[in-house]
């Protein structure tokens, strides 16, 4: 069994964390064009090499960043997401629609 | 020793030169109408047709490896066309139809064999689902039908009714369900493809893709430099990062699928058993081994190795199907890389750049593909017209939300 570093519980085994997905930037959903929204959701980057990754420790809840090699398997760091986001992310409200444009639909 | 054999040995024309599977290596030509990447099954197939149908035969397949040494060596060679969407059940079945061919149009045995393929319900929500698959199937002309556990019972007495506390409640039964010999298909195609003129270069990796005013030019290989008038890409597994040499960014996650192999016994399995639930699914070859897979593993990565992890769980449900099991021994177990889309259907076609064309996401379940990809992406390449059959799986479908769901018919990944 593979062991992974959690930065709040210490090693514990791959098989209590899961796989996030790649960090990325995440658009404004209420102010992006769709394809912008689709690339997030949908593409990623995907290459061979160190990636920047959210990874879950799913018995205490608690997410986290790791830096892993995607070819060999090593995790070269893992730390807590506060090293990263050190404001909170505020989105903008949804735009309401015009009262002209709400009889139209 | 039989005078016959010594003749063989003796006679200076033997091995025949004409008999040769594959033609000798050759230089690569400058110059490429099609430069195809990738000999898997796909590739060669889409060589083959563009050769026999379209009198395209200035292609060369571009392999880095072996031909068929990826995906189309490692898959568990299940051919069904029961899947949930009517986009699905349509493209999968004609290739069901092309594979009930292929033995006699390559004159070379690739041993298709038609079993069955029987998927277990355990709960009433995947009987509900089954019921809709079998109206789909039914409605393309497919031959599926919902059975119930009595008749489970008849067709696979070894069968565990009860396996790990969940009993088996129906089986969607796909009477058109096959397996074939996967290196088989590989060479057939080949052989066919490079007698009609086109060109095989083993050991030939792309390493950079050039593009001029949004188009491909020319590829780079570990053997200098070919230009082209068009580009198909087949390398399964590395989608995503061959298509990042064109500027090509995927809707694809690369992870490992693992499967393994017993010891080969007396035949006494017919069908291939099928359990998304257990996430386990059994087949016995022509040999007497028994061949079974289950899911993918839990994170993604770009290696093949094996792990105990995966061998622990599919084991433990491969005996709860099949009791006896526990009593066989293991003979081999190995991994590929699946690139894997998030509604678990293709994509294929059109790409960003004008004349790349895309065969990707075939994650796993593209064996069954292999002749109708090769058909289809050839009448793409010789016509530039997109094929009615697979419009529905253009990359372009995730910007415009409009997935093609088969996540549920590809739960056990086979
Ligand atoms: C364990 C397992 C079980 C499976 N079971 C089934 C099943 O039961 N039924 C089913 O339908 N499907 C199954 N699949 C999926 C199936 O194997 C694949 O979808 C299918 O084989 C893909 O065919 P291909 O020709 O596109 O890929 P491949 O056969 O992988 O061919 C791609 C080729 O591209 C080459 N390549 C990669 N990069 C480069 C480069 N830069 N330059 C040159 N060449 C390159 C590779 O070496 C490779 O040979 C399974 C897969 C696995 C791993």
């Amino acid at each position: 069994m593979k062991i992974i570093n959690c930065p709040l519980n210490g090693p514990r085994n791959s098989s209590e964390f899961v796989h996030g997905g790649e960090l990325r930037q995440m658009p404004d959903p209420n102010r992006c064009t769709d394809k912008a929204w689709a690339d997030y959701v949908f593409y990623s980057d995907n290459q061979i090499g160190v990636m920047t990754e959210w990874w879950l420790h799913a018995p205490s809840g608690y997410w986290f960043i790791a830096e892993r090699h995607t070819g060999s398997d090593e995790i070269m760091r893992t730390y807590d997401p506060s090293e990263i986001f050190t404001q909170r992310v505020e989105f903008t409200e949804k735009e309401e629609c015009s009262p002209s444009e709400e009889v139209k639909a | 020793m039989p005078f016959s054999l010594l003749k063989y040995g003796l006679n200076k024309d033997y091995p025949f030169e004409q008999n040769a599977d594959l033609p000798a290596p050759s230089a690569l030509k400058s110059h490429y109408d099609v430069v195809i990447i990738g000999g898997g099954g796909h590739g060669v197939a889409t060589a083959y047709y563009l050769a026999k149908y379209h009198g395209i035969t200035n292609v060369a397949v571009l392999e880095k490896g072996y031909l068929g040494g990826g995906n189309t060596a490692r898959n568990t060679a299940v051919i069904r066309s029961n899947y949930l969407t009517s986009e699905g059940v349509k493209f999968y079945s004609e290739s069901v139809k092309l594979f009930q061919g292929l033995s006699n149009e390559f004159d070379f045995n690739i041993m298709y064999s038609r079993r069955g393929q029987l998927t277990l319900a355990h709960s009433d929500a995947a009987v509900r689902g089954f019921r809709q698959r079998t109206e789909v199937n039914k409605h393309f002309g497919g031959k599926t039908e919902l059975i119930d556990p009595q008749q489970i019972r008849e067709l696979v007495p070894t069968l565990n009714m009860n396996p790990a506390d969940q009993p088996v409640l129906a089986g969607l039964w796909h009477i058109d369900g096959a397996t074939a010999r996967h290196d088989a298909v590989a060479w057939g195609y080949a052989k066919g493809a490079t007698q009609r003129g086109v060109e095989l270069h083993q050991l030939t990796e792309v390493t950079g893709i050039n593009t001029e005013n949004g188009k491909v030019s020319s590829v780079e290989t570990n053997r200098g430099k070919v230009n082209c008038g068009c580009v198909v890409q087949a390398v399964a597994g590395m989608s995503s990062v061959v298509a990042a040499m064109a500027g090509i960014r995927m809707p694809i996650t690369t992870y490992p699928l693992q499967a393994m192999v017993t010891q080969p016994v007396k035949p006494f399995l017919d069908p291939l058993v099928s359990s998304p639930a257990l996430h386990c699914y059994v087949q016995q070859t022509g040999r007497g081994e028994l061949v079974f897979g289950g899911g993918s593993d839990p994170y993604p990565l770009y290696g093949t190795r094996s792990t105990m992890d995966l061998k622990e769980s599919l084991l433990a449900h491969a005996v709860e199907l099949f009791p006896f099991m526990a009593n066989m021994r293991l003979m081999r177990q190995w991994a590929g890389l699946t690139d894997m889309t998030s509604d678990y259907s293709p994509i294929m076609g059109l790409s960003p750049v004008e004349n790349y064309y895309l065969d990707a996401g075939w994650g796993t379940w593209g064996f069954k593909s292999t002749p109708i990809c090769g058909k289809t992406m050839a009448e793409l390449v010789a016509t530039g017209k997109v094929p009615e059959l697979i419009e529905p799986f253009a990359m372009s479908r995730f910007d415009t939300f409009r997935q093609v769901n088969e996540m549920g018919a590809t739960a056990a990944s086979h």
